[in-house]
């Protein structure tokens, strides 16, 4: 560890990191703009201006820019110097030259890193007396605000739009200071990361619309740290609300999930909870009044639990918390998932493999330092889009590390690396059934039908390990994919497989698994990644229940059944015939959910359950990494309340032994911990309900929130009384421990003097590095030395058959999201439905491209625009899985449709 | 006295063709190498010269080469660039040598190129020089034609491809990194330094950035050897060197003049003197970027030292001539114009350091101005600094700034005193 | 659209350079050659025929000089107004032009015939003052001059 000396006091720092690093993690506020933790230097703003001596002897020394100089052991700097001090100060005056000092009516006031800065640097007299330069704003789509007079030219922007997210539509224009950072005209910002502009933007040019629309300042925002649940990769998030709204979500970071990113998706997906759609009130139907309270409903449906077959269908994306009770309340044998046998079977494959701890399953952050990856069949884009982000980072990152091997440079050295690497990119493989966005940083690409890809992967496997069978009849195509492939997996220290549920194939998953076990067998840390579908689908099937189809078979004998539906709109999973006909064979149908949709149309009772932002809940990513989301604000309406608690109260309603401890989350998790071993660790998730730093709690709000009669001044003045959170050490004041909380506990970053989200770094072991304490989220399952078992069956290649379709779903990261399209902005981002067919089936049934056609699948008939594609092989027919009103189909089966030209 | 680098040039005669090139002793030099001097004797015999780059900052040309990664692992392919920019205000002397005798340029790019084993070569002139950009273009042709680029140039195994590229009008383009940036087909903004381009430069691969004139002394050191070179001078600084002089002069124009002639000998003697009915009042030596020197300064040497010594910068050896008809706050004024338009907006400090001064020139010029303006613009000649910001741009900007505000400091106050310009 | 003449140049600056991409400065230049200046459709044709986004290449066209985004007359004249011209007699030369012409810096002609732009230093400082008029340069100019000067351009 080199020694830097800093204003004379000797520190170890780091070798490889630069000064500024250095100075940010040792904890000394340094001013900076352009350096970003995730995206390295650049030199541009010139803020981070420091002194460096010579030799102890050097008492002039030289301002340099702390952030473009690597750490030496010995060194001498001054953060402290008057002249480097002076220098910083006069930056921000001449980045506030053109500033409009709009701050009052700014988004970002109050967690502006310029304000934060310029407060910092002691910036306070303008002298600058002539004419600001002005820009025009552009309009960037529903999610993302433009106001370029604010620009500081710190160039974030660009790069983390273009360079570290692909992005392509936006760009820096014109030259000195008339340099413009936006689209080439108006439109909607292209990149599904878009919304990181938010963070990574240091003032307030790129704002959050959706939040715009109900702003709240950020020091009014009561905050708890959740967990996204859009998608299975479980991204740390900070939700925000005020006045019964949630306002915003903003990233958590995390350093081995989503980092300092988040897609579109997770950032903007929020308004559900707001939404008017929400179910505010318990209903019993069929009565004259409908709405109950719940001592009402409480009553009847006791009526309906005590003597009657108890069927309990679980969800993918409710919490552990609720799927266990739900479990415990109906019994393990009565407790199933709510979707098909086909995707219950492969997500067993899946847990079966992790449980075996035969292989290595990465974190995003292992993702990202991987040398070469393999995208077996899962359309990453659209299913796991930070998954994706990471990917395009591992591809870039192994370009510039093998040009850095060639010619020295540190890591940090963004520009520099970049012009050395040039267009060099790493290995990625992306086979997938479409072309995706991703294919332009890819090596090999290929689309074929899910079976083809399987069969690739299997041929992959064998030469990486000649015992494993061979695949019988490949192609010439499909050997050289393969060969080149396993050359290129054979060569990285560190390649990773990611494949997933979304093909409905489990071929995939066996052969993902054997080319992985076999590249282990070659002794190298080879990762498996799986993508799954929805945020708790790991734990779901971890609780290894049985499938809707099950569900259906046994309820067929059986008489006088209540089936309880947790979350879970069954519509989206099952096709609708066989959901009719299961309903049809309940006598009592129980629903807890938060929306009203097809489901809940069917309930004879229907509770209102408490959506992620109003409740605890444990959340299982597909990594098995268990993860807490926290109550962001209690519901004034007392009928919402998480499904867990409902639960609890229809069994303490059926039994007498109730002691009330059966709904505290708590408990639950260490019930479920004994019950099912398989869950270890999920106790130790978060910080138990009484724990205290000394003795205060973790408040949500800021200590800058507005003055306490002013909490509720939309309506009063006079102070309520501080709601009690029972469920978590998270206080609802603004009073409690201002110190560091524990990590899963974050609420929000803030650190004095520091109050934009450039604070993260004050929580940092170091910049860029792993939370104090540790990361949030336990693993729940690690590598072992257990032996792979490899599979035997190797599909047939994929031929289409004559007469039928194999029906395989699309799906679009804006639109296939139940609860994301309750967002305007996403909604209008959605496609409209479409079947598509490939061009030569197109041909033969005489369509072309945007003709109405007529589906008749399950009895059901639809009418979509035509859209052929080219790269879908001929057989299959692709419909957008997901979109409102779609109903879920047999994907991945052979069926009989008959499509007529309307 | 001889004139190595121009003694052919006859500025009203059209440039030298191939044949006539050749009849002068051109690409005897070429000849020379290609049988049998080892790269590394180029180098070294380059650097012994002390030939130091004519493009402003004087470094020393053989030891720049020698940082380029030689032999078989070197990456490939290396390239050699002649920077023909010319954008720096007040600077026309390699315009002569690019429109008289295009050849002698392209002889020194090729044994430059030899002496690092690039095998791609450029030529990145400015736009405005079309009529150079049409000999450039015939003479690349010839010397494809005959055997000098290409394929195994005579005989010797060495290969070498020339393309002349032109410029799309920036400034920036004449810093060599911004330069690469250009070529690459991106926007010229600099790049850090280190890494250098002789390590990671055009496409990331080890590149030369040379100067025009700096490029056409090879042949002649290659034919006459470094002490001949050396002893072309009247200083320590080697060889003739291509001086000019614009402005209120009764001769402006370019002579090649032996490396530390005085400035007094080159303004009176060469450039005639003052016109009738002005006075010199002072003289940017080196181009737009370099400060003033006054009148008592006529008698120092103009090589890098001695320039260096007296405040300024020889820079490109071009003088801009400040008369007494002219007023230095417009003068100095038109220059920050100037730099705050052609900064390329990467860096804070020049992006809007540069147009705030700008500003204040302009509010004193037109009688506005106050004393604090004074104080603010010494603060950005001072926090305008080498190192403060990206790169040489602002620095340079502020050079004939701060020695502005120190010989002519009268002219400021009085601006300000009468409100208005004592010169309108 | 790019026509074939177009790409056909483009072509073969494409063949000089390691990833066609590098080639869009060239392309620009060639583009404009032959359409006079850089309307929004030959940024996107460029971008296009590239494979790079429009948005790419007008990063580049609005960084220099010299591409032009704007529509221009047939002439562009082009002043120098570095220094040497400055002290040399710029200022009562750019009035002549601009009364003449009865044109501001930047504005065109209404009939299209003229484009005045101020420009950087012409590199003919000893001859100052400098106009170029689109490749031709003219040198110690007096603003007697100019009549017989705009003659040659129609
Ligand atoms: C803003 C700026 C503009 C420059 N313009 C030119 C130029 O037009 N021509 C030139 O030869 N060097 C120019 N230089 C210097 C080059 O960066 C570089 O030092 C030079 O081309 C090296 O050649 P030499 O070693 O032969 O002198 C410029 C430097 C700066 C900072
Ligand atoms: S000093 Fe900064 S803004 Fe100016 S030209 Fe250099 S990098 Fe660009
Ligand atoms: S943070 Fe160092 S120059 Fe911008």
């Amino acid at each position: 560890m080199p020694t830097i000396y800093i204003d004379n006091k000797p520190f170890d720092v780091k070798a490889g990191k630069n000064l500024l690093e250095a100075c940010l993690s040792l904890g000394l506020d340094l001013p900076y703009f352009c350096w970003h933790p995730a995206m390295g230097s650049i030199g541009a703003c010139r803020q981070c201006a420091i002194k460096v001596f010579k030799d102890e002897e050097d008492t002039r020394g030289r301002i340099m820019m702390s952030c473009m100089e690597g750490v030496k052991d010995g060194m001498r700097i001054s953060v402290e110097d008057d002249a480097a001090k002076a220098f910083r100060a006069q930056v921000v005056e001449w980045l506030m030259t053109n500033h409009p000092h709009d701050c009052p009516v700014c988004d970002e006031g109050g967690s502006c890193h310029l304000q934060d800065i310029t407060v910092m640097t002691g910036h306070n007299y303008r002298r600058y007396e002539f004419k600001k330069r002005t820009y025009p704003n552009q309009y960037l789509g529903p999610l993302i605000n433009h106001e370029m007079n604010r620009c500081i030219q710190c160039y974030r922007c660009v790069r983390y739009y273009r360079d570290y997210a692909g992005g392509k539509d936006l760009n820096v224009f014109a030259a000195h200071n008339h340099v413009y950072f936006g689209r080439e005209k108006d439109g909607v910002l292209q990149s599904p990361f878009s919304g990181n502009l938010v963070e990574v933007c240091p003032t307030g040019v790129f704002t959050d619309k959706t939040l715009k629309e109900h702003y709240t300042r950020k020091w009014d925002l009561t905050n708890a740290p959740t967990v996204c649940q859009h998608c299975s990769l479980g991204c740390n998030t900070i939700s925000g609300e005020r006045y019964g709204k949630l306002r915003n979500v903003v990233n958590r970071y995390n350093s081995e999930v989503n980092g300092y990113f988040l897609c579109d998706k997770g950032r903007f997906g929020y308004e559900f909870v707001n939404s008017e759609n929400r179910i505010t009130q318990p209903l019993i139907r069929n009565r004259t009044i409908e709405a109950a309270g719940h001592d009402a409903v409480m009553q009847h449906v006791r009526t309906l639990v005590s003597g009657h077959t108890l069927i309990g269908i679980g969800s993918p994306r409710a919490s552990l918390e609720s799927n266990f009770t739900l479990m415990e309340l109906v019994g393990k044998e009565n407790f199933y998932q709510g979707i098909t046998d086909d995707l219950v079977y492969i997500e067993q494959k899946i847990v079966d493999i992790l449980q075996s701890g035969t292989i290595h399953t990465p974190s995003l952050k292992e993702i990202e330092q991987a040398d070469a990856v393999l995208v077996l069949g899962e359309d990453i884009w659209n299913t796991a889009p930070v998954m994706a982000l990471a990917v395009r980072q591992s591809v870039m990152k192994t370009a510039a590390t093998h040009s850095t091997e060639q010619v020295p440079l540190p890591a940090w050295h963004d520009n520099a690396v970049k012009e050395l690497m040039q267009e060099d990119k790493g290995f990625l493989a992306n086979i997938t059934l479409l072309p995706s966005p991703f294919d332009e940083i890819s090596t090999v690409t290929m689309n074929a039908a899910p079976d083809d890809i399987a069969r690739l992967g299997f041929a992959i496997a064998h030469i990486l390990n000649p015992s494993l069978p061979e695949v019988p009849n490949a192609s010439e195509a499909l050997i050289n994919h393969a060969t080149n492939i396993s050359k290129a997996l054979q060569q990285a220290k560190h390649p990773v497989i990611i494949t997933g549920t979304s093909c409905w194939s489990n071929a995939l998953i066996r052969a993902a698994f054997d080319i992985a076990a076999a590249l282990d067998m070659n002794e190298k840390k080879a990762g498996l990644a799986f993508v799954m579908q929805e945020s708790n689908s790991m734990g779901l099937a971890m609780m290894r229940a049985s499938s809707f189809d099950r569900v259906v078979a046994n309820v067929r004998n059986a008489a006088n059944v209540t089936a309880i539906i947790l979350e879970n709109d069954l519509y989206r999973y099952i096709p609708a015939g066989e959901v009719d006909a299961f309903f049809s064979r309940c006598k009592n149908i129980i629903v807890l959910d938060t929306l009203h949709n097809r489901t809940t149309e069917k309930a004879h009772v229907l509770i209102p359950a408490a959506t992620f932002a109003e409740g605890d809940g444990t959340f299982v990513n597909n990594e098995a990494r268990a993860q807490r989301s926290s109550q962001v604000f209690m519901p004034a309406n007392k009928e919402i309340k998480e499904s867990f608690k409902w639960l609890s109260d229809i069994k303490s309603s059926m039994t007498i032994t109730a002691n009330g401890h059966d709904k505290h989350p708590d408990d639950l998790m260490l019930a479920l911990e004994s019950k099912l071993p398989q869950f270890a660790g999920v106790s130790r998730v978060a910080p138990p309900h009484d724990y205290r730093v000394h003795g205060a709690r973790i408040p949500r709000e800021s200590h800058r929130y507005s003055g306490r009669t002013a909490m509720l001044a939309n309506m009063t003045v006079s102070e309520p009384q501080p709601l009690q959170d029972d469920d978590s050490s998270l206080s609802y004041t603004m009073e409690g421990y201002r110190g560091m909380p524990p990590s899963p506990l974050i609420p929000f970053f803030w650190a004095p003097g520091w109050n934009s989200c450039q604070s993260v770094n004050k929580y940092q072991q170091e910049t860029g590095g792993s939370l104090k304490g540790g990361d949030p989220g336990v693993r729940l399952f690690e590598q072992t030395t257990a032996a792979p078992v490899f599979s035997k069956d190797i599909p047939d290649a994929y031929t289409p058959r004559p007469g039928k379709w194999m029906l395989l779903p699309q799906y679009h990261l804006f639109g296939s999201g139940e609860l994301s399209v309750y967002t305007k902005g996403i909604a209008s981002l959605s496609p409209e439905p479409y079947i598509s067919l490939s061009k030569r089936d197109a041909e033969m049934s005489r369509l072309n491209n945007g003709d109405p056609v007529n589906v008749k699948t399950n009895g059901k008939t639809y009418a979509f625009p035509l859209s052929v594609n080219e790269s879908l092989p001929d057989g299959i027919m692709l419909l957008p899985a997901g979109l409102t009103g779609l109903e879920a189909q047999d994907w991945g089966a052979w069926v009989n449709i008959s499509t007529v030209i309307v | 006295m001889e004139r190595p680098l121009t003694s052919n040039i006859h500025p009203n005669r059209p440039a030298l063709t191939l044949k006539e090139y050749e009849m002068t002793g051109g690409y005897a030099a070429l000849r020379k190498v290609c049988s049998g001097m080892s790269p590394a004797a180029v180098q070294k015999l380059v650097a012994d010269s002390n030939l130091k780059g004519r493009g402003g900052a004087g470094f020393n040309t053989g030891i720049k080469w020698s940082f380029v990664p030689m032999g078989d692992d070197a990456p490939h392919p290396k390239y050699l660039i002649c920077n023909a920019d010319e954008m720096e205000p007040g600077t026309f002397k390699d315009r002569l040598l690019l429109e008289g005798n295009p050849h002698q340029l392209l002889e020194g790019m090729i044994l430059a190129a030899y002496a690092i084993q690039a095998e791609v070569s450029y030529v990145f002139l400015r736009w405005a020089y079309h009529k150079a950009a049409e000999v450039i273009r015939k003479s690349i042709q010839e010397a494809y034609d005959a055997g000098y680029l290409g394929k195994d140039i005579l005989g010797s195994g060495f290969h070498l491809d020339m393309h002349l590229h032109t410029g799309v009008g920036r400034y920036m383009c004449g810093e060599e990194t911004a330069l690469l940036n250009a070529l690459e087909g991106k926007r010229a903004t600099p790049r850090a330094k280190p890494p250098f381009p002789q390590i990671s430069g055009l496409f990331g691969k080890p590149t030369i950035v040379n100067n025009v004139e700096t490029l056409c002394c090879i042949s002649h050191i290659v034919n006459n050897g470094a002490d001949w070179f050396k002893g072309l001078s009247y200083s320590e600084d080697s060889g003739t060197k291509l001086y000019g002089v614009s402005g209120k002069v009764k001769r402006p124009g370019t002579w090649e003049l032996p490396m530390g002639i005085t400035m007094r000998e080159l303004i009176e003697e060469h450039a005639g003197g003052m016109k009738d009915g002005v006075e010199l009042r002072g003289v940017l030596p080196g181009g737009a970027s370099t400060d003033f020197l006054t009148t008592q300064h006529l008698d120092i040497k103009l090589d890098y030292k001695s320039v260096a010594a007296a405040g300024s910068r020889l820079g490109t050896g071009t003088m801009i001539v400040m008369d007494s008809s002219t007023c230095p706050v417009g003068f100095v004024h038109n220059l920050q114009h100037f730099f705050a338009q052609e900064s390329c907006g990467f860096c804070t400090p020049c992006r809007e350091g540069l147009p705030w001064v700008e500003k204040i020139l302009w509010s004193l010029e037109k009688g506005e101005g106050k004393p604090e303006d004074l104080e603010l613009l010494q603060m950005h000649t001072q926090l305008l600094g080498p190192g403060n910001t990206f790169c040489a741009l602002a620095p340079g900007a502020m050079e004939p700034l701060q020695s502005a505000l120190k010989y002519f400091h009268d002219d400021f106050e009085k601006h300000i005193q009468h409100k208005k310009c004592p010169y309108d | 659209m790019l026509t074939a003449t177009e790409k056909k140049e483009i072509d073969h600056e494409i063949s000089l350079v390691p990833f066609k991409k590098a080639s869009v400065i060239e392309a620009l230049k060639i583009v404009q050659q032959h359409r006079g200046w850089i309307s929004d459709e030959s940024v996107e044709a460029i971008a296009a025929y590239l494979e790079i986004s429009p948005a790419e290449v007008d990063s580049v066209a609005t960084f220099y000089n010299l591409i032009f985004r704007r529509p221009v007359g047939r002439h562009v004249i082009l002043i120098c107004d570095s220094i040497s011209c400055y002290v040399m007699g710029y200022r009562p030369l750019r009035k002549a032009l601009e009364e003449k012409l009865q044109l501001q810096m930047g504005e065109t002609s209404a009939d299209d015939r003229f484009t005045l732009l101020p420009n950087v230093c012409l590199g003919c400082c000893d001859r100052a003052p400098a106009l170029m008029i689109d490749k031709d340069l003219y040198t110690d100019v007096e603003p007697a001059m100019l009549d017989d000067i705009f003659k040659k351009y129609t």
